[in-house]
């Protein structure tokens, strides 16, 4: 419960961190050989934590990916006590990632940022519930308690609602899914990848639960996608492309690799002090495997398509979280990135 | 099996035997054994769970009454907010378990101005520290699951970073307001306690070498276990998933669900077989598991089981070798025996039986053989002496025979330059020695005295009787005397002194070559046939003679008869109509006349051979009991 003073004292501890984990680097930067010379400093906020559903950037950073293709990253690891829109508009950080709805919000609030790749095409987010609860079908959520995370996260639940015509009685969710466990409600938000998982690794079986995917029910919102400030992007658009060309090269070389990206990412998390395990982390890996490709695709592509950013930016809209959005092509940057032939 | 040795085979069955009871014996102890230590295993490790779960649950049911008491306060009297400082601040004083507590209210519960109200009071370096709780503390799991069941919870546990990384928990209590007769939810009672305690008391729980204890929340994740990485980090679901383990999942629903049990489990450390005990805390809904390490309970058992292994193993040996040695004390000597015993039977009597010494049934055996061979010795010496004196008497009895037939004429023909008659006889005796006799010779110059004739009895006696008679014959037939003259004067010398009661029926004719005339008497014999020139056969009037030898004051009649040119007599014995076939049929008289009529045409020597012929066909080889006697005499006439 000590959430408030825990997160006072472990940003305390995060910042020390950085600062230490940066002074040998500050020395070493007399000596570094030309060839390092000529890596272009950069840095990259994902939006949580280093788990798997950011192993691509680990692996990229790892295996020397970046440095291939000239870039000297650095990844400062996200959680609940770093936003990426805040490191990326105080310039913190070069590159983010967001949710593709969370950028359009963004850019709508006044910070001029731009996508410069929409890596995952598919929505991972769903809606969870118990058979015993009685729910099988939309219909059934009639009148039933749903846990739903903050505004962004509502925007795909309320449209459900909206279809199906339903009358629920929201509840606040926070990150744990407990109350959904205690039966504090009768259906819960969840992403495929995670709070899914742990659902079924706090002792209930696939089969007696029942789930609605959101892109099941013409909810597919494309999820997360990579940013970078506008003036960021025109000082070195080659930096933009590099970056997007070996954060997709990282990907692919841990959807190939997943036991070493496994490894990556474990050891990431371990640094940072964030319990963690090796099956939840693989499950994890292994939706994002198929969450990043469209739907019946096994390709990488990291193109934003302008269908898909003209149904969230409505649907933002729609929902009162923004007044108005830029055309797609202010919006979206392509760097390297390829449409699925 | 059939033609092995008697060592093999008693070996092979005994054996065969002790190792199925030495097996049986093993399984029952070895599984009976474990069941009663599996039995026992169970009873101590039930007591082991409900001790620790009782534990653990009294700690708990304690501390549970802490907030639960602050907030039947709070429904229960009015407050002001000095109040609920002081009343936090003493339950953090008060109760060394309890780390921090906050009563926290609803948004404007507390003031129609304060949107959060949440006084948190926690130990910090051994000081009571105080703040208030700035963040949206509405959606943490401690405030909004027991709002939103409307019941106390403790929370998953979590580490608490600000109390220096241990693992804490929180039991949470709402509170109410009855506002117009509505019940009003205002806010939340917490207590957070460290399950250090808890950890330290799970983890003293030592079984044998390797077993431990482990405690899960109702998520499954562990709060304590001897795998560090695994506290408030792993699931019991997630190290299943790990493993692949689907019955360890099982089992962690089963131990969520709030059931207990006994069962097989593989440890999570060791990876060895385990029982696990498990039970529910009744306060939390926890399950602690105890893991009780099969191979070192059974360690005991396991040796004990090994040494009666070896036991029954050494005893096996044992009782192979005892087995060897009393099978090669037992047939050992029995293959001596044998192999003197074949010897015996190819005709070594002298061959020393093997020495026996022991007195068992082989000793008597030996001795048995020994008697044996020396009463066979003894019986075939005897038997050598037997056979030699009947050999000896069977020699003589030839002798006797050949000096019997010797007497008989056998020189046919007899009379070579006679021609006025021929004649043919022939005795076939039914023993060595028989008692039929036949004979004839010139009395004088023109009379032929002929005879046949059957002593009763048969034998070496018969013979000597026969002898008797027919030198008896020789001598009183002498010329000019009549048949019955002869008879008489046989008769009369035998019967006088004739103890043995011996008795000869004797037909005696004399024929006149010359005339063809023929005087004859009867002793008792049978009617000779006449063959007459006409082809009849016709009996020989009787002379109402008695058989010789029983009376010898019998006077004895003769009768006479004419024998035509080419007319024959033929004579014969009991012994051809009495003669038997197998189905003890006689020959009969009857059929002797028939036969007699078929061969009358032929020669004097083909009559009586012809007649044999027919007897042997009759007979069918058959031996016969009686001698066979045939004579015939064909008158051709001066």
């Amino acid at each position: 419960m000590l959430l408030g003073k825990s997160l006072i004292r472990s940003r305390m501890i995060a910042a020390l961190r950085i600062i230490i984990c940066c002074m040998p680097l500050l020395f070493l930067h007399k000596g570094v050989t030309a060839r390092e010379k000529a890596l272009k400093k950069a840095s990259l906020i994902p939006q949580w934590v280093p788990q798997a559903q950011f192993a691509g950037y680990y692996v990229a950073k790892e295996r020397g990916i970046y440095e291939k293709h000239g870039i000297d990253l650095t990844i400062i690891p996200g959680g609940p006590e770093r936003q990426p829109s805040d490191l990326l508009k105080n310039r913190k950080a070069d590159f983010a990632t967001m949710w593709l709805s969370s950028g359009i919000q963004m850019r709508a609030e006044g910070t001029n940022v731009v996508n410069i790749a929409q890596m995952m095409q598919r929505s991972a987010l769903m809606l969870v519930a118990k058979k015993s609860s009685g729910i099988k079908t939309p219909l059934d959520m009639n009148g039933k308690k749903v846990g739903l995370w903050g505004p962004i996260f509502q925007i795909q639940p309320r449209a459900f609602f909206k279809k199906y015509n339903l009358e629920v009685k929201v509840v606040r969710q926070s990150y744990s899914v407990n109350l959904f466990l205690r039966d504090g409600v009768d259906v819960a938000s969840a992403m495929w990848y995670n709070e899914y998982h742990t659902i079924l690794n706090s002792g209930l079986n696939p089969d007696e639960l029942v789930t609605f995917f959101f892109h099941e029910h013409g909810q597919n919102f494309p999820e997360d996608s990579i940013y970078t400030l506008q003036d960021t992007f025109n000082r070195d658009p080659q930096l933009c492309k590099a970056f997007v060309t070996a954060s997709l090269e990282g990907w692919r070389y841990a959807f190939t690799h997943p036991d070493l990206a496994l490894d990556i990412v474990m050891e990431n998390l371990k640094r940072e002090h964030i319990p963690a395990t090796r099956v939840h982390q693989k499950w994890m890996l292994e939706r994002m495997k198929d969450l990043m490709p469209a739907l019946g695709s096994h390709i990488l592509t990291g193109t934003l398509h302008p269908e898909d950013y003209q149904k969230v930016a409505q649907a933002l809209r729609e929902n009162g979280l923004i007044r108005e959005f830029p055309e797609f092509t202010a919006f979206y940057r392509n760097c390297g990135a390829h449409d699925e032939k | 099996m059939k033609n092995r040795g008697l060592a093999l085979k008693l070996a092979l069955l005994i054996l065969t035997s002790i190792t199925l009871i030495f097996s049986f014996v093993f399984i029952y102890n070895y599984f009976f054994s474990r069941q009663i230590i599996t039995d026992n295993i169970e009873k101590n490790a039930n007591s082991v769970a409900s001790a620790t779960v009782n534990r653990i649950d009294s700690v708990l049911r304690a501390l549970e009454k802490v907030p639960e008491n602050l907030a039947y306060f709070l429904e229960s009297f009015s407050y002001d907010g000095g109040d609920i400082m002081q009343l936090i601040h003493s339950v953090i004083e008060n109760n060394p378990e309890i780390y921090g507590a906050t009563i926290a209210f609803e948004p404007y519960a507390y003031s129609s101005n304060a949107a959060r109200f949440a006084p948190y009071f926690f130990k910090s370096k051994g000081k009571v520290e105080f703040t208030y709780i700035l963040y949206e503390y509405f959606y943490a799991d401690w405030y909004q699951i027991p709002k939103e069941l409307d019941r106390p919870i403790w929370t998953e546990p979590y580490y608490d970073v600000g109390a220096g990384e241990i693992v804490m928990t929180t039991y949470s209590v709402p509170f109410y307001k009855t506002v117009q007769g509505e019940r009003k939810f205002m806010g939340i009672v917490t207590a957070d306690v460290s399950l250090s305690w808890l950890q330290e008391m799970v983890a003293s729980i030592k079984i044998a070498e390797t077993g431990y204890g482990f405690l899960i929340t109702k998520n499954g994740t562990f709060v304590t276990h001897p795998a560090s990485d695994f506290i408030m980090n792993e699931t019991i679901f997630s190290v299943a998933e790990a493993k692949g383990d689907a019955q360890l999942r099982e089992l962690g629903r089963e131990m969520i669900r709030g059931n207990s049990g006994f069962v097989p489990f593989r440890s999570m450390v060791t990876g060895d077989n385990c029982w696990m005990v498990y039970a529910p805390l009744s306060t939390s809904g926890w399950s602690l598991g105890v893991l009780f390490p099969q191979d070192e309970l059974m360690a005991d058992i396991s040796r004990l089981n090994r040494t009666v292994l070896f036991i029954s193993l050494a005893g096996f040996l044992v009782i192979l070798a005892v087995i060897v040695w009393i099978a090669g004390s037992i047939t050992k000597p029995l293959r001596l025996l044998s192999k003197t015993t074949e010897q015996i039977g190819s005709g070594n009597l002298d061959v020393e039986i093997p020495m026996i010494k022991s007195r068992d049934e082989v000793g008597k055996l030996a001795d048995s053989f020994n008697y044996m061979k020396s009463s066979l010795k003894k019986y075939i010496e005897e038997l050598t002496e037997t056979t030699a004196a009947k050999e000896r008497i069977e020699s003589e009895l030839k002798i006797a025979h050949d000096i019997q037939m010797g007497m008989l004429p056998k020189v046919f023909p007899p009379f070579p330059d006679r021609a006025e008659f021929d004649i043919y006889a022939m005795l076939d005796p039914a023993r060595e020695v028989g008692g039929d006799l036949y004979d004839f010779f010139f009395t004088d110059e023109d009379h032929l005295c002929f005879t046949v004739g059957d002593v009763s009895d048969k034998g070496v006696p018969a013979a000597l009787y026969m002898t008797i008679v027919m030198t008896l014959i020789r001598t009183k037939a002498s010329p000019g005397v009549t048949a019955d003259t002869v008879l008489g004067l046989v008769n009369h010398d035998i019967s006088v002194d004739n103890p043995s009661a011996m008795f000869v029926t004797l037909f005696l004719g004399i024929l006149n070559i010359r005339t063809g005339e023929l005087q004859y008497s009867n002793g008792g014999h049978n009617p000779p046939f006449l063959i007459r020139a006409s082809g009849d056969l016709e009996p020989l009037e009787t002379t109402h003679g008695m058989a010789l030898g029983i009376d010898e004051h019998f006077s004895y009649k003769s009768k006479r008869v004419f024998l035509e040119k080419g007319e024959a007599i033929f004579l014969y014995t009991d012994g051809i109509t009495e003669a038997m076939n197998e189905k003890e049929e006689l020959f009969t008289e009857k059929r002797m006349e028939k036969e007699l009529a078929a061969l009358k045409e032929r020669p004097v020597m083909g009559v009586i051979k012809g007649m044999l012929e027919k007897i042997e066909a009759f007979s069918e080889g058959v031996e016969q009991h009686d001698d066979i006697t045939m004579l015939i005499l064909k008158f051709y006439g001066g």
